[in-house]
């Protein structure tokens, strides 16, 4: 049976811009989040997710060592820096808008993927 | 030769709190280095901005007024170390600027070395015609805006802060260096090391990466922000640094804030591109073989960064005058306050282009209905409040005068519970379009030169 969690119940985040393009740190709590994640937070997820934004193209690089991911939102900040008429033109909400992530997890997997390491 | 080098930050970027480096200073009087990063990607062309006004400016003065702070702590003995890049589009100018804060506060004289030759807008005018110049983004050619450019400066790395460093500078200066670059130039003229010693360089620049955005990696920022300890008094970052570049992240004690395994890893990620290889002038890094450890309350230890030689090229940043932009702002308050807030601005908009001007480019957003990430998450439209924001860019600074008449009288014609109309009209300002490339860097001559307080 699935639950619908948040990822934020089992990740933490960060995000900022390079020009017109921003990045979106994702790093789960413990190595049982990582990889859950590594299957379930797919480019094609991501990439949906954020569609409003318009991306040209989403990259996703794996960290394993640090049970993180870095996603590049290509082209996704209406013009990057100055240019951008968004009030968000450096993309930092974006962080926080994808820890909303609603996540399709089993109850018992969730509840290994969620604990915090001590 | 000490065994570890502690090097801290006190400014993430142009506007950060101004009497950071003092306290800093204060509370480590063991500090080898200060760092200060004033430059973000489009800094420097506001810095061409007020150059244009006035010549001896075009860079960061709030550096002016930190010297200032700092001169008691120099006049009492301390022997801290400044690198900064607040030196802008003027490093010479800035240093000359230091120069009369340090006579005028009579201290002990000091060596001031300056770090030049980062401006590449002559040669990327002279060769853009030669030289296939593409946005590393977008692949357009320089050919495109060359007429427009305002700055263009190669991103150098820590080998003349090294020089200038073993000439014996006390404060060294520069323009546009890689911001890890600050913390690197410091360590590798402490331990001496070669420009071969690709890890320990790799660890340098991690350990620069980690602190060159101040509070970011001391709990700023943080996914977890509403448990971090008193965070009016959030302590910026120290490195300390050994001589295989591995680093202990922590801050001043008796600070607010928190150095943790999470921050760190935030911290880590924050803006970089490819892990396996993160590039940078000196070096280029990959995170993929680091380990971050908590080693006790506020220190976290990150080892075992990897390094490969770096590129044959520098990246530039270089911008451009692209018109003009301005954005005003309305709160609605009450029934269907979203509804309501969405029409208001559209009334603006047809009544500038009802005056003639239809505008190049329009947003509205409605703030506290998630609009900061528009159609990402969805708001369920109940709020009674709502801030209306309307942003508008076109080549034409009359089209946005026009725009910034027509705001005002929605107080009066618009809803019930239009306010925080206080602040007047909205000022235009330019755009300048940031238009980033790569430059083969044995055209980069970085020139080094030091005079005395």
């Amino acid at each position: 049976m699935t639950e619908m969690k948040t990822l934020r119940s089992i990740a933490y985040a960060r995000s900022g811009d390079k020009g017109n393009s921003a990045n979106v740190g994702i790093i789960a709590f413990n190595p049982e989040g990582f990889s859950f994640l590594k299957n379930y937070l797919t480019v094609a997820r991501v990439k949906e997710y954020f569609a409003p934004l318009n991306p040209s193209d989403v990259l996703r690089y794996e960290l394993p060592n640090l049970y993180a991911f870095n996603f590049i939102l290509e082209e996704a900040l209406g013009g990057g820096g100055s240019q951008s008429l968004r009030i968000d033109s450096q993309g930092k909400a974006l962080g926080q808008a994808l820890l909303e992530m609603p996540i399709e997890i089993s109850l018992e997997e969730w509840e290994k993927c969620s604990r915090r390491k001590k | 030769m000490n065994e570890i080098i502690r090097i801290g930050n006190a400014q993430g970027f142009w506007g950060d709190s101004p009497g950071a480096a003092a306290r800093m200073v204060h509370l480590e009087p063991e500090l080898d280095y200060l760092t200060l990063d004033y430059l973000a990607e489009l800094s420097l062309s506001i810095m061409a901005s007020q150059r244009e006004k006035d010549p001896q400016l075009g860079y960061a003065r709030d550096f002016i007024e930190v010297i200032h702070s700092l001169i008691p702590h120099w006049n009492q003995g301390s022997r801290v170390k400044v690198v900064t890049n607040a030196g802008g589009l003027n490093p010479y100018g800035c240093a000359q600027a230091c120069v009369k804060a340090l006579q005028q506060g009579k201290t002990r004289p000091m060596k001031i070395g300056i770090v030049d030759g980062d401006n590449v807008i002559e040669i990327l005018k002279s060769d853009a015609r030669n030289v296939d110049y593409r946005n590393s983004q977008t692949h357009e050619s320089l050919e495109n805006i060359v007429d427009q450019l305002t700055t263009a400066n190669a991103y150098v790395g820590a080998r003349p802060i090294v020089q200038a460093l073993l000439e014996g500078a006390d404060i060294v200066i520069t323009g546009r260096v890689a911001d890890p670059s600050l913390t690197v130039g410091p360590c590798a003229a402490h331990f001496g090391w070669s420009w071969n010693d690709f890890n320990a360089l790799a660890g340098a620049t991690i350990a620069g990466h980690l602190i060159e955005c101040g509070n970011q990696v001391t709990g700023g920022m943080s996914t977890n922000w509403t448990s971090v300890f008193d965070p009016v008094n959030i302590g910026y970052p120290i490195v300390e640094v050994k001589h295989d570049g591995s680093c202990v992240v922590t801050k001043p004690g008796y600070t607010g804030g928190r150095v943790t395994e999470e921050t760190v890893k935030e911290q880590l990620l924050y803006e970089i591109g490819d892990p396996s290889s993160y590039l940078s002038p000196d070096v280029t890094v990959s995170f993929l073989s680091l380990s971050v450890k908590q080693e006790s309350k506020d220190r976290v230890c990150v080892s075992g960064a990897t390094g490969k030689p770096p590129p044959p090229t520098l990246k530039v940043s270089a911008s451009y005058h692209n018109g003009y932009k301005t954005e005003g702002m309305l709160t609605i308050f009450g029934l269907d306050a979203q509804i309501k807030a969405r029409k208001v601005g559209e009334i603006i908009l047809e009544k500038v282009r009802l005056s003639g001007f239809v505008l190049h480019r329009t947003l509205i957003e409605c703030l506290g209905c998630n609009d900061s990430v528009s159609g990402v998450v969805p708001s369920n439209g109940q709020s009674k409040e709502c801030v209306l924001r309307v942003s508008v860019a076109d080549p034409r600074k009359e089209a946005l005068e026009v725009f910034a008449k027509e705001i005002a009288p929605l107080v009066t014609s618009g809803p019930q519970g239009v306010v925080g109309y206080a602040s007047g009209r909205p000022k235009i300002r330019p755009v300048f379009g940031y238009w980033p490339c790569l430059i083969n860097r044995e055209l980069i001559k970085p020139q080094v030169q030091l005079i005395q307080s």
